[in-house]
């Protein structure tokens, strides 16, 4: 349990020395383009910074708040299309800076927050996810319906480089808008880590805990709840104004459920008992995006995996994970778990790649053309019409899965004796 | 001088059955009150009559005067009454030191802020320092509370409770499955910390209040039978019958 509950700084320091964690990161994104230089590594980093804010935000309501939201991207969406109208209107001239855009995005989220979470956030649990998964719906169904805002499937566009320029940058450029969305990146999530150490973050964490008795403390737990909710839009729809301003169009996809599935799912396989968790979530999800579907069109379906696997075995995600060992690292244990950590991840990696051989394979046979009988897999050669490719993936997959099963309480009991001894005997 | 807590005629049914059957009660101003019965008295449920849990079917229940029949938790605690839980109550992934905390940032004024960092405040974190140091767990207080012990729970459930510095106290059983010097112990911490407050408690063991109530009330089948100072209700026939008879069988 000590290990998931976050830790709790009671002690001050200066401004610097408290943010110091901050000025790093920002060094860090502002850094970045000159190592990823290419235009494919800086149009992956704009959607990762995006999905980064994106999920923070989601956060505030089921990490921080305790709400679970099937109809976050509703807040994203509409703050996409209010930014791609703004741009829009500010290309006839008005004097509007492209910078600041992305707040007509936020305050849009805002104030449809507000709306929606008026009459959603009486309670949490199960009534709470039905009404967002009714709102997300409604919303996904107006933007087909309401063309004169939505501009039906083809969307909204703009032109980013017809708004004013500020001190002479046009945004012509992914790597100006590189900038622009890491800073806005950073500065929102230094925002919404300071929202959750205020005193309504704070009763937010309570009242996931136990509405009942935050209100005998005197807060009531709808108030709680629509104060992170209020915040959650806006976040969500700075990320959807950024999404307008870097794309330079906005259409139903963000708005609709599966927007608000994509946004649920990186969060929870980054863990959403952490703060960093969903940024840890938008960076991975974004790269086996982007990346995996340059090998596979089945990437998604791994995706899907990789989601049930977290839920089933890694509840607390990514950051969890690591979180686990940190501790372990800090006595100086990490090198008493190598060994285990192979005898488990051979056993795993074979069943792994049995999976993905035999998803492949099962997928070529139902989009080959006629004919076809090959496919090129793992540097391989393979014929599907042959049984010897789908024994030896059968094998690997069923094996691997046996052997690792086999091991895993061993490894658990390596894993436990190592951060028993990193505890040095502290109650867990 | 008007009665910190007052119940006119206080009535509950669930369904047909009647459990609170008419309840008048007058707890002074800095009066520590004891409300005491056998099993099934319907301690508990009047308990969560006074503290808006429940809604009575019929009768007023008045805080200092005003009328709190029907008002919200939240709405009662910020007029200054507070309350503990019987089943233990507490924010169980939250630190020991943030769960008392929590008790007294509404009291302190801050209410909804999301604009001020809750480490640089220093009153509240100076009082609930002051609180842990009252329930004697300043050395748990970076623990999260939901693996305390369950003596330790209690404790911090009592902390919560007086976090938030409410001048009417409210508490359930605060020695339920206690041994004998945990008992002492709490009963210690009961007296200190009500000084100058109304206090409420409802308990079930009778020998735990002698010493701590200036008055006590006895609850029997939804009816007060007896109020008075501890020696009075000790030599009361009626409540020798009602409960203590009935404790010796």
């Amino acid at each position: 349990m000590s290990a998931i509950a976050p830790t709790s700084p009671r002690t001050g320091g200066t401004f610097l020395r408290r943010n110091a964690i901050w000025w790093v990161a920002l060094l860090f994104v502002l850094l970045l383009p000159q190592v990823a230089r290419s235009g494919t590594s800086i149009a992956v980093l704009n959607q990762m910074c995006i999905m980064v804010i994106f999920s923070l935000s989601y956060n505030m309501l089921l990490g921080q708040g305790g709400m679970l939201s099937f109809g976050h991207a509703v807040y994203f969406g509409l703050g996409g299309y209010f930014t791609i109208h703004l741009m829009k209107m500010a290309s006839g001239g008005f004097f509007m800076p492209l910078p600041l855009v992305p707040l007509a995005g936020g305050l849009a989220g805002l104030l449809f927050g507000l709306l929606f979470g008026s009459f959603s956030t009486n309670r949490a649990g199960t009534v709470f996810a039905m009404i967002s998964l009714g709102i997300g719906e409604m919303i996904a169904a107006s933007s087909l319906i309401f063309v004169k805002f939505s501009g039906g499937e083809e969307g909204i566009t703009a032109d980013r480089t017809d708004l004013t320029s500020l001190f002479g940058i046009r945004f012509r450029s992914e790597v100006d808008v590189y900038y622009l969305i890491a800073a806005w990146m950073v500065l929102s999530a230094w925002l919404m880590y300071r929202f959750s150490r205020t005193p309504v973050g704070r009763m937010a964490n309570a009242v996931r805990d136990n509405p009942e008795r935050a209100e005998f403390v005197g807060y009531s737990q709808k108030h709680v709840r629509l104060l992170s909710f209020m915040g959650a839009g806006f976040f969500a729809g700075i990320a959807g104004g950024l999404f307008a301003v870097n794309y330079e169009i906005v259409t139903e996809e963000t708005v609709n459920l599966v927007s608000s599935g994509t946004v649920l799912l990186q969060s929870y396989i980054g863990g959403v008992g952490f703060f960093a968790g969903p940024i840890v979530g938008a960076i991975v999800y974004t790269l086996l995006q982007t990346l995996l579907s340059n090998y596979t069109e089945i990437w998604a379906f791994y995706v899907g995996l990789i989601f049930v696997a977290t839920v089933m075995y890694a509840p607390t995600g990514l950051t969890g994970i690591i979180m686990m060992h940190l501790p372990i690292y800090r006595a100086g244990k990490l090198r008493s778990l190598a060994l285990p950590y192979l005898r488990i991840g051979v056993p795993a990696l074979c069943c792994t790649i049995g999976v993905i051989g035999l998803l492949e394979l099962l997928h070529f046979l139902s989009v080959r053309a006629v004919g076809q009988s090959t496919k090129r897999l793992f540097w391989l050669t393979l014929n599907v019409e042959q049984p010897f490719a789908w024994i030896i993936f059968s094998v690997l997959a069923v094996g691997g899965f046996l052997v690792a099963r086999r091991v895993a309480p061993s490894v658990l009991a390596a894993w436990e004796a190592a951060s028993l001894h990193a505890f040095g005997g502290r109650a867990r | 001088m008007t009665a910190a807590i007052e119940l006119v005629d206080l009535r509950k049914s669930f369904g047909s059955t009647e459990i609170i059957r008419g309840v008048n009660l007058e707890v002074g101003e800095g009066e520590r009150h004891a409300v005491i019965g056998p099993n099934g008295a319907g301690k508990s449920t009047l308990y969560n009559l006074i503290t808006a849990k429940y809604v009575p079917t019929a009768g007023r229940i008045r805080l200092r005067g005003q009328d709190i029949t029907a008002r919200k938790p939240y709405e009662i605690n910020r007029m200054g009454l507070s309350r503990s839980f019987q089943v233990t109550n507490i924010f169980p992934r939250m630190s020991v030191f943030e769960n008392v905390r929590c008790g007294a940032l509404w009291a302190m004024n801050y209410r909804y802020s999301f604009w001020q960092d809750v480490d640089r405040l220093d009153d509240v974190n100076e009082r609930s320092l002051q609180i842990l140091n009252d329930i004697g767990m300043v050395p748990r207080a970076d623990v999260p509370a939901g693996v305390l012990s369950y003596a330790e729970q209690r404790a911090l459930e009592i902390g919560i409770t007086i976090a938030g510095g409410a001048n009417v106290v409210l508490l359930d059983e605060p020695t339920a499955g206690m041994n004998r010097s945990e008992t002492d112990q709490t009963v210690e911490l009961v007296r200190r910390i009500t000084e100058n407050k109304t206090l409420i408690m409802v308990e079930h063991d009778m020998s735990v209040v002698f010493g701590l109530a200036d008055r006590i009330s006895v609850l029997v089948y939804g009816e007060i039978i007896a109020s008075g100072p501890p020696d009075e209700i000790r030599g009361n026939p009626a409540v020798r019958e009602a409960y203590l008879g009935a404790e010796a069988d």
